[in-house]
């Protein structure tokens, strides 16, 4: 065999955990993602054109053309789409990721993290809410307005805050947040909640009308995920470092465009290999069913990649109950993550295992070998586009990603 | 029907509630359910479900609503019921007795980083895999699976060879290592007699019979079936369990258990106990013993060489014979039982769940009476033609593949062997049945009461046809296996069966009514 | 001939990871015998094709 697979999965592994996720400043996309482009639209996933994009995906492109100005309405925004004038680009092609959807446009805000450890960045939007949202395929009126109001008022607001407040610590507050119920993916209350204890005094501190800093903090407070838009780039640029290592089979990427679902390796580069995205075993609010339901999106996943979400069940077990399992499901789904990752996190730490860290560092060859899928929390889109989020579950990525990745790390490292 | 519960003041997580909706909408006769805290955004929706009310609309995020439609009244009520008592059980049961267990061996070795041995017992195909990765973890291995190519078991041993491990196995049935049962294997008293067996209900036949004697073991070491009988395989095991055997202050006495081995494995086995310089018995099934030479001892059966290793351990003469009941007694068994028998009753018929026990058996028969059948039979003329169907004198082993096809082997399953007795119990000319009874571990709860119903039928079809079957049995097991070996004897004695003290006895005792009955 | 480690077990108690038929674990378990009973899956789900691919890599 030409490589020492375990060292290089250490090396991998030992990087991921040294990250310093760190939240800098606020922008926008235009002004600080690499590579974006008035007419560039950065999407959730892998690699996806507009005719293969479900409703969801589409109505979130629509949204953004309107957003940006480039289209009036719905009828002109699919035709721009579809005439090739537009381009889509994976977020994680930008060092980037975006939740469901994860539509980003030139002047949408974006938070800004940094890995001090490595100086990598990673980018976000900030998080819309709950119900008729961008991210779940809703474009209208009131989607463009709330839209224009982060980027005119909220933006600007936090941006100033964090400028008087000076960098916030990503990986302390995610743990704490961890100890305190959240895992990072499918419950993020804790997580908003010390963020927002930890900027109020700067808010309340700036030369801004009083009226508008309330709304700042009410929209955070009325938005329990309001801090995933934070953990997911905190991943991302926790994880980004482990790529691109010689013989390593640690999977650095995990993401889904509601079309497809995809992983990178790090031995193998930015190689994606995809394979039809799997539907989400869950509870549906009051008035849905699985019928209503559109398939995995989103480049949450970035969570369970870095060593948190589903990977930390056991921190937040009111989580497991979406697919009527008990306390005990959350413990033991945490426990076979073990199986398939190649260390314990030695920050992110859960209470109820004694304080036993995370499983970090996915191995695509321990999924292989134990035929244990990663597991994942996520929220349920409606298949139409426009009408938001439907219920929250559990989901089980395609099995064929895994093997399709085998076979080419076989094939480059193998005897 | 539409009935709306709102109560005040009861907060429940959403995901929670979601779990008790799903449930309730799938009730009989429930059209529709919503239980939910009353939230704006939820309020709409019961008001364009048409499930509102004055309480619902003034409801707060704070109070708890569950509304349901139905097809009767009585329906609906007994809705709401149910959803209110899931929202208060409280999941009292979640105790930690459910371990999590483990898929991959380094997770487990994780949990239990004491582990000093893996039993493996998963499907043949994945086993040397799992093997070769316990040996590398410096894990001792008792690989009770079978259907390991040879070419797996050589490299394994080999391997195992290196690091100074136990691999015992493949298709090991049987051992006791410190005094502990591995897989199917009986409650022996611990003693000064160490054992290493190529055959697994050869081992307990032996370590049973010590027991018997007043006898006790050290270790009862396994080495599979194949290990002596292959040259390539060479033995390896064996001559790792005698020298462990030697080296053991314990072990006083060694016994050596095996089919006919390659004759060059044989010697090395021999030059091996030579070497231990300790009392050796040596018993090689089917093979006839050699005289006593220096510290080796020949064994001419499996009683024999734990009535062998007893003397040697407590410094005794072994006194030789054959059976440990009085010769008087054994005549009038042998006079009572065959006092009814009719005239076209001639044949025995083996019905064996262990496999060593059966051969012992044939190869005593194929001594003295030479025509015996088997499904076992080395002889081609010799072999059943049909496994199913006995011919003339026929011992089977019903332990054998073709019968356990997509069935567990007879020792833990006795419903082939009760087949088996159904169907020999219609020949008219069979005179003896004879059986084995395994106890201890592995086994059934109650192989002798599985069958009784079916041994006392048999016994009245033939006083039916104006004759008389004799059934004689061994109990293989000791006064401490769980099936409670005094009680397996009562039945079977209930029924008029005749209990021996082993499978040797047995056998011979089945021989002398044969030899009678042909007078 | 190097028989060490086994001549060391006949010294310790027995400490077992059972790997398959879980009547085997209890049968330990009834004689006090510490064990922990693995929830084994065939590599790859059984999978023969992975588990030639997993083989080239040493695993």
């Amino acid at each position: 065999m030409k490589v020492d697979i375990d060292k290089a999965n250490q090396e991998a592994v030992s990087r991921i955990l040294k990250a310093k996720p760190t939240i800098v400043d606020i922008s926008t996309a235009g002004e600080v993602v690499p590579g974006m482009k008035k007419n560039l639209i950065l999407h959730a996933g892998p690699p996806l054109t507009w005719d293969r994009m479900c409703g969801p995906m589409r109505g979130a492109v629509i949204g953004g053309l309107i957003y940006e100005g480039l289209a009036k309405d719905q009828k002109e925004a699919e035709e721009l789409a579809a005439s090739g004038d537009i381009e889509f680009s994976p977020w994680h092609h930008h060092d980037g990721v975006g939740p469901m959807a994860g539509v980003a446009t030139y002047s949408m805000p974006v938070w800004i993290l940094e890995n001090k450890t490595f100086g990598n960045r990673a980018y976000c939007t900030l998080n819309e809410g709950l119900g008729k949202v961008l991210r779940y395929g809703a474009f209208s009126d009131e989607v463009i307005a709330k839209l224009k109001w982060m980027e005119t008022e909220l933006a600007p607001i936090l941006k100033k805050a964090i400028e008087k407040h000076g960098e916030i610590d990503m990986k302390n507050l995610i743990s704490q947040a961890l100890q305190m119920g959240d895992e990072g993916h499918n419950r993020n209350r804790a997580g908003t909640s010390l963020l927002i204890r930890e900027l109020a005094p700067y808010l309340v501190r700036l030369d801004e009308d009083r009226e508008k800093i309330a709304r700042v903090l009410e929209f955070m407070h009325s938005n329990d995920h309001f801090f995933l838009n934070l953990t997911m780039p905190a991943a991302k640029c926790t994880v980004e470092p482990a790529a691109n290592i010689e013989g390593s089979s640690i999977i650095y990427t995990m993401a889904r465009n509601g079309t497809d679902f995809g992983i990178r390796v790090s031995g193998l580069g930015d190689r994606w290999f995809t394979a039809p995205a799997t539907m989400v075993d869950g509870l549906y609010l009051p008035g849905f069913s699985a019928k209503d339901a559109a398939p995995d999106i989103g480049d949450s996943v970035i969570t369970e990649t870095s060593g948190i979400g589903g990977f930390a069940m056991a921190a937040a077990p009111a989580i497991v109950k979406f697919v009527g399992g008990t306390p005990k499901d959350a413990v033991n789904f945490t426990k076979q993550m073990y199986e398939i990752t190649v260390a314990e996190n030695d920050t992110y730490q859960i209470p109820f295992l004694d304080f036993r860290g995370t499983p970090t560092g996915i191995d695509l060859l321990k999924i292989m070998e134990t035929g244990i899928l990663p597991r994942i929390n996520t929220g349920i889109a409606h298949k139409d586009p426009g009408v938001g989020m439907v219920g929250a579950g559990l989901v089980k990525p395609p099995m064929k990603c895994f093997e399709d990745a085998l076979e080419a790390f076989v094939e480059k490292y193998g005897d | 029907m539409k009935k709306i519960l709102v109560e005040k003041d009861s907060y429940y997580d959403s995901v929670f509630l979601m779990l008790i909706n799903k449930e309730v909408k799938q009730y009989d006769g429930v059209k529709d359910a919503v239980v939910s805290m009353g939230t704006d955004v939820n309020i709409e929706l019961l008001k364009e479900m048409g499930l509102t009310n004055q309480e619902v609309e003034s409801a707060t995020p704070n109070d708890l609503i569950i509304a349901v439609e139905a097809e009767s009244e009585e329906v609906a009520d007994k809705a709401i019921q149910s959803a209110k008592e899931l929202l208060n059980k409280k999941k009292s049961e979640s105790t930690d007795t459910d371990e999590y267990r483990p898929v991959s061996l380094d997770s487990a070795i994780e949990m239990l980083p004491d582990a000093n041995m893996v039993v493996i017992s998963v499907p043949g195909a994945f086993a040397a895999r799992e093997v070769r990765k316990a040996l590398n973890k410096n894990l001792h291995v008792m690989l009770f699976s079978d259907n390991v190519s040879l070419e797996d078991e050589i490299e394994l041993k080999k391997l195992a060879e290196e690091r100074g491990l136990l691999m015992m196995g493949p298709d090991c049935g049987t051992a006791i290592i410190n005094g502990k049962p591995l897989c199917f294997a009986n409650v022996i008293k611990r003693g000064n007699i160490g054992l290493v067996a190529a055959s697994g209900t050869g081992l307990q036949e032996v370590t049973c019979s010590i027991d018997k004697f007043g006898g006790g073991i050290t270790q009862g070491i396994g080495t599979g079936g194949r290990d002596l009988k292959n040259s390539d395989v060479g033995g390896r095991m064996m001559l790792m369990g005698i020298e462990a055997l030697k080296n053991d202050p314990e072990t006083k006495v060694i016994v050596v258990i095996s089919k006919p081995p390659a004759e060059d494995v044989a010697k090395k086995v021999i030059n091996k106990l030579r070497e231990t310089g300790k009392p050796c018995v040596i018993h090689f099934i089917g093979l006839k013993p050699g005289a006593q030479e220096g510290n080796l001892y020949y064994a001419s059966n499996l009683e024999e060489a734990a009535g062998m290793a007893v003397a040697l351990a407590k410094g005794e003469k072994y006194e030789k014979r054959v059976f440990t009941i009085p010769e008087s007694e054994v005549e009038a068994i042998v006079k009572r039982e065959t006092a009814n028998m009719s005239k076209e009753q001639k044949y025995l018929r083996g019905l064996y769940t262990g496999g060593t026990l059966a051969d012992e058996a044939m190869i005593l028969f194929e001594e003295e009476i030479g025509n015996i059948y088997s499904n076992n039979q080395t002889k081609p003329e010799l072999v059943l033609k049909d496994p199913h169907v006995s011919q003339g004198h026929t011992i089977v082993d019903l332990g054998d593949d073709v019968f356990t096809v997509g069935r567990p082997h007879p020792m833990i399953d006795p419903s082939t062997r009760e087949e088996r007795i159904v169907k020999e119990m219609e020949d008219p000319e069979m005179a003896v049945m004879l059986l084995d009874m395994v106890l201890g571990y592995g086994s059934h709860e109650d192989p002798a009461g599985a069958i009784l119903d079916s041994l006392r039928k048999a016994k009245e079809r033939f006083r039916e046809r104006g004759g008389y079957l004799s059934i004689v049995a061994s109990i293989t097991g000791t006064a401490g296996d769980f099936q409670n070996m005094e009680e397996q004897k009562k039945k079977l004695e209930s029924i008029g069966c005749v209990v021996m003290p082993s499978n040797y006895q047995a056998s011979m005792l089945a021989l002398k009514i044969i030899r009678e009955v042909a007078k | 001939m190097n028989v060490k480690p086994i001549n060391e077990l006949f010294k310790k108690e027995l400490v077992v990871i059972n790997m398959g038929l879980e009547s085997f674990a209890e049968n330990l378990r009834d004689v006090n015998v510490k064990v922990l009973q693995m929830n084994w899956k065939p590599p790859a789900g059984g999978n023969k094709k992975i588990s030639s691919l997993l083989a080239r890599l040493g695993r």
